[in-house]
């Protein structure tokens, strides 16, 4: 599928800001047994994942436990990182399959919807916009009220249904691609994609709603 | 998702299709009546910037501060890994 349009429209994704590219010169020092290599992923990396751990399990304690024991899986198996998937990818894959080995694990897959995701009331009966959409960009074009709109998104995000939370912190919050996101979930693209949709759409509903409160 | 018998997109399925579009997974039949949508309908041009935006302002979550506290309990588990 990738790659078949021209334009550069093909999985679109945001680049989080905060992920330069130093893993490689840290994982070769964690590999010599180097602590602030360690200290360094760890400040880097531990909070995303425990956000991520509590999207698979609810309870923060046991959302903790798994995130250390992904540390210690990290460490003694750091050998063995070959490198084929970025270091980010690997990390949450272990993540994630310790999250669902874990026995206290709550959610159970549930069969995806396929409603549609943007509220039917906003459009009338031929199916048309009801009320004109507002341009976003005043808002979003300043850096500074870019900036206002985020913690009502985090917010919105942590409310999303634990599935789509995961699609969209994985692709949107931390810039995995299509094909590394249906790895560290073990779910098929068009899942992905349908958690992906209802997850987006919903975030773009609260921004709006913020936006237009003002 | 939606089936599209109808020859034209209304905004409603249009909406629908929008990550399917994104992701570069619509048909090459179904991206054209999806570009031909946008082209005459602003508000769908304006919902999928929209998406865009909403895409880019998630780009833009940062992670927590890691407390020291917990920082510290890390490297300490660090120490006794690496002496186990």
């Amino acid at each position: 599928v990738r790659g078949r349009y021209p334009s550069d429209e093909v999985a679109f994704r945001a680049t989080p800001r905060w992920a330069s590219g130093v893993d490689a010169e840290w994982l070769g020092s964690l590999l010599e047994g180097d602590e602030d290599a360690f200290v360094m992923l760890v400040a880097r990396y531990n909070q995303p994942m425990l956000r991520f751990a509590q999207s698979m399990i609810s309870n923060r304690a046991v959302a903790e436990e798994v995130v250390q024991d992904t540390w210690i899986g990290v460490v003694r198996g750091i050998d063995r990182f070959e490198g084929r998937s970025s270091f980010q990818t690997w990390l949450f894959s272990i993540l994630a399959n310790r999250a669902r080995s874990t026995r206290w694990r709550e959610h159970t897959e549930i069969p995806i919807d396929t409603l549609d995701a943007v509220d039917p009331l906003r459009f009338d009966p031929d199916g048309r916009w009801a009320d004109p959409l507002d341009a976003w960009t005043e808002e979003t074009n300043d850096r500074v009220d870019a900036a206002s709109l985020l913690p009502a998104l985090r917010s919105a995000l942590e409310d999303l249904p634990p599935r789509q939370r995961q699609v969209v912190l994985l692709r949107d919050v931390e810039g995995l691609s299509h094909d590394e996101a249906c790895g560290v979930l073990g779910i098929g693209v068009g899942n992905q994609r349908v958690l992906l949709h209802r997850g987006r759409t919903r975030l773009r509903e609260i921004l709006e709603q913020h936006i237009e409160r003002g | 998702m939606l089936s599209l018998r109808r020859k034209d997109l209304v905004c409603q399925q249009a909406v629908e299709l929008v990550t399917d579009y994104l992701e570069g997974a619509l048909s090459r039949r179904d991206r054209l009546r999806f570009e031909t949508h946008l082209r005459n309908c602003p508000n769908c041009t304006t919902y999928l910037e929209q998406i865009r935006m909403t895409i880019q302002l998630a780009g833009m979550i940062e992670p927590d501060q890691l407390s020291p506290q917990a920082r510290a309990e890390l490297t300490d588990l660090y120490r006794r890994w690496r002496s186990e």
